[in-house]
């Protein structure tokens, strides 16, 4: 019954990539990440529908458009737990999940602005030192970045 | 160790820790040694901070070698808006070892990713100043002849502190007590206390000392400063709580010793001074030592 529900309440596609299990609170920033607010590809999203394991998600669905691993591990940060389904002729055909990585160099920006990567040209990097709630250690001032603090470049 | 640069205290395992600590030990029995002639070691003040400068100028002097550097960023090429990078670049080409200071956090890292030669962080921000904590615990160990089993106080500012932060991490790989004595607005963060639960180290928190001095083996005493404080009245009403003076000392430990990084303002009275378990003062010649031995070690002389 719930699969039906999720189905009236963000249409199909065709072809194209669904992304699933986004934290709703997250959606916006996963499509910034995406860069989906600069292309002209159709895409339709959900947003606050119930799920059991995250309380509340969201959904987007891009027709046309796959993504390669490296994009995709991007939104890691706002979305560790998504699920990528690629669709062809309406048929998943490939399951992708996220792989939040030990180890991020650009994507985040370090919230402390008094660090050396706010000050010169010197490329983010970071130690992922919680996977659930995604957080980061800059390895360059050693102070962490959490969820709520984090600005994608 | 060697050729490898020094940026945190977390990147010397327990093991480089206590060498660091048996090599200062000879430079204190020996503290005049030639091993440094004909090696250039450059000190690059980006801010100034008299009191490093010169301990680490002092072990590079008693060690043979000669000193390059500025003192303030007022009078290198910063001032013209040279980047950290090119500073240090350049720098590199002149000198054998690059001892550094800045203002801006993570910065010593990024240096020694540029530079060719091994840097050591004399102070990156609020972030570490590895040496101090190295000293720290070479006062720790000479004093008390240990680094386990000791009960560790820490007063004052727990919260902004670097050097106990520093000290804490570095003192998590031994077996000790830790007891963090602040205003609840200054209290060691919860990242720290995590740490020491998953080490499985015990702490206790309280915000008076007085009563619980006897069973202190250390008391590394901070500044307790008025702008950290939201509320002025507050700091009005707190600050005597963290002042150590002569009297409380009087059931204390005889192997109790007090530390402070320095400068010292009005945490310590100046009755404690005369008492031989203040330390502070020694605890800075110390860092002479430790300082000579971490750079004989990067430099690979000893």
């Amino acid at each position: 019954m719930l699969k039906d529900q999720k189905i009236l309440k963000v249409s199909a596609i065709k072809r194209g990539t669904v992304i699933d299990h986004i934290p709703a609170k997250n959606l916006f920033k996963v499509i910034a990440i995406l860069g989906l607010n600069n292309i002209d590809n159709p895409i339709t999203f959900g947003t606050n529908l119930e799920s059991g394991k995250l309380g509340l998600k969201a959904i987007i669905k891009i027709s046309d458009k796959f993504f390669v691993d490296e994009e995709i591990n991007r939104i890691a940060m706002a979305a560790p737990e998504a699920k990528l389904n690629i669709i062809k002729d309406y048929k998943v055909v490939e399951k992708k999940i996220v792989e939040v990585p030990e180890f991020i160099e650009g994507i985040v920006k370090c919230f402390n602005p008094k660090c050396i990567t706010n000050h010169e040209e010197v490329k983010q990097r970071f130690t992922v030192v919680a996977k659930k709630e995604v957080s980061l250690k800059c390895s360059y001032c050693e102070k962490i970045t959490d969820q709520e603090h984090m600005v994608y470049i | 160790m060697l050729n490898k640069s020094l940026i945190s205290i977390n990147d010397y395992s327990k093991e480089e820790c206590i060498r660091v600590l048996d090599l200062a030990e000879e430079f204190e029995k020996e503290p005049v040694q030639n091993l440094l002639s004909g090696r250039v070691v450059a000190t690059l003040f980006f801010e100034p901070s008299t009191r490093t400068r010169l301990s680490f100028e002092s072990a590079v002097s008693r060690l043979g070698g000669q000193i390059i550097g500025f003192t303030d960023s007022s009078s290198s090429s910063v001032q013209k808006g040279e980047s950290l990078k090119d500073t240090v670049c350049t720098v590199a080409n002149y000198s054998d070892l690059i001892v550094m200071r800045h203002p801006i956090e993570g910065s010593a890292r990024y240096a020694s990713e540029v530079s060719k030669v091994p840097v050591v962080n004399a102070g990156d921000g609020a972030n570490q100043h590895p040496t101090q904590t190295l000293l720290d615990l070479y006062s720790i160990r000479k004093t008390q002849g240990k680094l386990d089993d000791l009960n560790i106080f820490m007063v004052g500012d727990l919260k902004y502190g670097r050097t106990v932060h520093s000290l804490l991490m570095a003192m998590s790989q031994f077996n000790v007590n830790f007891f963090f004595i602040s205003p609840d607005e200054l209290k060691m963060p919860n990242e720290y206390k995590l740490h020491l639960d998953n080490m499985g180290i015990e702490y206790h928190e309280q915000r008076d000392f007085s009563d619980i001095v006897p069973e202190a083996d250390i008391i590394y005493m901070t500044r307790v400063q008025k702008e950290r404080f939201s509320d002025p009245i507050e700091y009005e009403k707190t600050k005597n709580a963290y002042v150590l003076r002569n009297d409380m000392l009087e059931n204390s430990r005889k192997n109790l010793k007090i530390l402070h990084p320095l400068p010292r303002v009005t945490e310590i009275s100046s009755d404690v001074d005369s008492n031989e378990k203040a330390y502070y003062f020694t605890q800075a010649l110390n860092g002479v030592y430790t300082r000579q031995a971490i750079i004989s070690l990067i430099l690979g002389l000893k």
